[in-house]
């Protein structure tokens, strides 16, 4: 391969971007040798198993991944804005939805919801850490890993352009030539990797570590839509990793199962991926509703109406998100008695959910509700999804599908469902729980414009898309003429498109005005909240979470020690802690993962060899390590806790 | 990492007497659970394109009976002697439980080298991974499984190092019973293999 193929070069706007990756590096690079903070970015970030930490750098990478698939947003917009537009070539411009889609759904929402379950969950819970600590920083670092490696793939040897739904044979060696869609295998694959794991210790933290007393249905909703979201993913995500793994095979190593030759079948990858790929939608919707469970139940200041109504429902979701997964591709002749079932198991996923509906609308009712940020997210949650799903119901009926699918109602419908629900989630969760994480609250007035204006954005920037749609826009074009008369929705809903990337901007800076300016908190109780995370004190709570583990007699377990008048803090006499120490080697790990993945993208087997050594080196060197973690001594836990109490 | 309840499971065997341990099993259950979604994905690959040889060589052609059936008989052999090796270890007797897990390592190993043969036979007869989607599925489904055996003996051969070095704690015997779990598990999805793949080619169904 040659040196200008490997690296991207002749396009204005890769050059753009490669100089500010590189600008941006060496500004990192410089700032941290000039702070020398080197050595505490590797003690007390990279190495550490805090599951607070791990949660925070989680959504740091997601909310910078939101701004990367956000630009590939923009300028997909932009290219749509008017008929006849140049602004990107159609190989260009497939690259991008591409992109897009893919980081959104796996390198954003994904990483968001599992940050804001890795700082929550145990808390909620009153746990001390995870229930695999070692395995927690793991997870992260191959989902760094995956997403770096699928990131460089614009500046280093292409991106994929088959979709982020890959449908073969567009995805094969034949129509797809070069590293790109290597990319996404081998980047999805590492970071499925760490997805798994996640779920995993997830499903046993909560099973095994809950603080005495709190039983099952004591669980506040987020704990329990992160366990159902644990079950879904420990059983959709092994189907992703097969179908990437014979994916993989068919382009480096000449097997058939996808080909069109040889006896290979296109439509099996199909439904291998939306096999998974439906169940994903709930993995990333799932948690949402439980973030939204929580907030609204605060603010109302009222516990959560039909708790176990709520329980059914996501459970029955769960159970019906596997059976659902033929209607993204009615059209592709599967005969009317399989559409049929597949219809209306999908038409059945809106009774469980409107049960949701109404118990939030029912928990607002006779509330005393205060309109923060947080809760204004979640009250505009409530009506936008509601369009997406509606509109999803009437992509439900097979036969009236063949009319709306590849158009843009159906990208219209998505995205109602998925920003209404997963994105609305991840502002609400950040800011609801952004003073536990950094121990000052995001500026609300600031959060109030921000929130207007996203909100305003998103419905200018999709709701045209619904008539563009019915008026026969097919989804995935790069440009169309004056004669399709689709030019003024277009253009309106690129305006939105605009609107929602200022409002990012104005989350940017809220971020940045909260950290110089907002008053710091130091109850830890920022909201008056019900649930254990704010019974312990914030701006991250000390690495052990809680000087003793809460007891627990009822749901909303904090409420009602506010209610009898007991302070969790108040501890007689404090005991050692036993904690798991820092580790090196996940990071080490991933190292080894990037070559291997790197490898297999430009098929240098010996590089993947070596990394691939490496990694089974890693995994004997853990087996042989004892280290049985450290004792927080009882002098260090009054020296925090006092130092805590003194700050009130 | 509360202990606190550990008092409750001192009469529980060795590996269930932490709460690491009973987290860790606990763990590898739901693991295994992600396993048996991994390999019925697999499985159903396989099953979709099983008649898919396009005219070439096909399973009817190569699969010999007498080769599989040495193979079962060498895996559930192992399965045996590993519950063996368990049961050893329940009763304190580290050496008695090494000699156990090394025999499953050595039936272990003999099922790997008959696998090897078996791939290697069956490429010189025109069967590989790029013949048809049919051999495609199988040599993928197999070798996965193939894999996951010689992986399980390259951690085993770790533990029982560890084992000798240190006897049994809630830490050792811990990681040995999560291994001989995943040792059943890969005899179980033999039995899949047996029936699915080889019974069922050799029937010609």
């Amino acid at each position: 391969m040659k040196w200008d193929e490997f690296i991207i070069t002749g396009d204005p706007l890769i050059l753009g971007a490669q100089i500010s990756i590189l600008i941006s590096g060496i500004g990192a690079v410089f700032v941290l040798t000039y702070f020398k903070k080197w050595k505490w970015l590797w003690d007390e970030w990279i190495t550490s198993v805090d599951h607070k930490k791990l949660g925070i750098m989680y959504i740091l990478i997601a909310i910078l991944m939101f701004f990367r698939g956000g630009i590939d947003a923009l300028m997909m917009r932009t290219q749509l804005a008017a008929p006849n537009m140049t602004f990107l070539d159609s190989l260009h411009y497939n690259e991008i939805f591409t992109t897009h889609g893919t980081i959104m759904i796996i390198f954003m929402a994904m990483p968001f919801l599992i940050g804001l379950m890795n700082v929550v969950v145990p808390l909620q819970i009153g746990a001390r850490d995870v229930a695999f600590p070692f395995l927690n920083n793991l997870s992260f670092w191959t989902f760094v890993i995956g997403m770096g490696l699928f990131n460089i793939s614009f500046i280093i040897g292409g991106s994929p352009s088959a979709g982020w739904t890959s449908y073969m044979p567009l995805a094969s060696n034949e129509l797809n030539p070069g590293p790109g869609q290597n990319y996404y295998l081998l980047g999805l694959q590492i970071s499925g990797i760490g997805t798994l794991a996640t779920g995993v210790n997830m499903m046993v933290t909560i099973f095994k570590m809950r603080a005495k007393g709190m039983k099952l249905f004591m669980m506040p909703m987020f704990t329990w839509t992160t366990l159902i979201t644990s079950m879904i993913i420990v059983l959709a995500f092994p189907v992703l990793t097969i179908a990437l793994a014979e994916m993989t095979f068919d382009r480096l190593f000449g097997t058939h199962f996808f080909n069109l030759t040889n006896g290979g079948m296109p439509m099996l990858w199909a439904n291998l991926f939306w096999i998974w790929g439906h169940p994903e939608v709930y993995i990333v919707a799932l948690p949402a509703f439980g973030i939204f469970s929580e907030i609204i139940s605060t603010f109302s200041k009222k516990r959560l109406f039909g708790y176990n109504a709520m329980v059914y429902s996501i459970i029955a979701i769960s159970v019906l998100s596997f059976l659902v997964w033929v209607h993204h591709f009615f059209t592709m002749g599967s005969g009317a008695v399989v559409n049929s079932f597949f219809s209306i198991t999908t038409m059945a996923i809106s009774i469980p959910t409107g049960v949701k509906i109404f118990n939030w609308l029912l928990t607002m009712h006779k509330g005393r509700i205060s309109f923060t940020t947080p809760m204004l997210w979640s009250i505009a949650f409530i009506p936008n999804f509601v369009i997406g799903g509606v509109t999803g119901v009437m992509l439900a009926m097979a036969a009236a599908d063949y009319q709306y699918h590849n158009t843009y109602f159906l990208v219209s419908h998505f995205h109602y469902v998925l920003i209404a629900a997963t994105v609305f989630a991840c502002f609400a969760g950040l800011i609801y729980w952004y003073p536990k994480m950094f121990g000052h609250k995001l500026n609300e007035r600031i959060g109030k414009w921000f929130f207007w204006i996203f909100v305003a954005g998103f419905n200018i920037c999709f709701f045209p898309q619904y008539f563009l749609g019915l008026d026969g826009m097919p989804r995935r074009i790069n440009v169309y003429g004056v004669e399709d008369g689709w030019f003024a929705l277009n253009f309106i809903s690129t305006v939105g498109a605009f609107i929602m990337g200022l409002a990012f901007i104005i989350l940017v800076y809220n971020i940045y005005y909260s950290f110089r300016y907002s008053p710091r908190e130091t109850t830890g109780d920022s909201w008056d909240g019900r649930t254990l995370e704010w019974a312990t004190s914030s701006a991250i709570p000390p690495h052990y979470n809680f000087a003793k583990v809460p007891e627990v007699t009822s749901m909303d377990a904090y409420w009602k020690m506010k209610e009898e008048g007991i302070d969790p803090n108040k501890i007689e006499k404090y005991e050692k802690i036993h904690m798991p120490s820092n580790t090196a080697l996940p990071f080490v790990m991933g190292c080894f993962m990037f070559l291997v993945g790197f490898g297999l993208v430009f098929e240098w087997f010996w590089m993947g060899i070596v990394g691939g050594i490496g990694i089974f080196a890693c995994m004997a060197f853990r087996s042989f390590d004892y280290n049985d973690g450290y004792y927080v001594s009882v002098e260090e836990i009054e020296e925090t806790e006092k130092r805590a109490r003194e700050a009130k | 990492m509360a202990h606190a309840e550990d008092a409750e499971y001192a009469n529980e065997p060795l590996e269930f007497q932490s709460a690491e341990g009973r987290n860790n099993i606990l763990g590898f259950w739901i693991f295994i659970g992600a396993e048996f979604a991994l390999f019925s994905t697999l499985f159903a690959t396989y099953f979709v394109l099983v008649n898919r040889t396009v005219g070439g060589v096909s399973a009817g052609h190569l699969f010999a009976l007498d080769l599989v059936l040495i193979m079962t008989f060498l895996l559930l052999t192992s399965s045996f002697t590993c519950g063996l090796a368990i049961h050893a270890m329940r009763s304190g007797k580290v050496k008695q439980m090494i000699n156990w897990m090394i025999l499953t390592l050595i039936l272990g190993l003999g099922f790997v080298g008959f696998e090897i043969y078996e791939f290697w036979h069956y490429a010189h007869e025109g069967a590989t991974l790029s013949t048809s989607a049919f051999w495609s599925a199988f040599f993928v489904l197999l070798g996965t499984h193939g894999l996951h055996v010689s992986v399980g003996i390259g951690w085993i051969t770790l533990l029982l190092i560890q084992v000798k070095r240190r006897g049994f704690t809630p830490r050792t015997t811990s990681k040995v019973f999560i291994a001989s779990l995943y040792w059943h598990f890969l005899d179980v999805i033999w039995i899949f293999i047996f029936t699915g793949v080889y019974l069922m080619g050799l029937g010609g169904l």
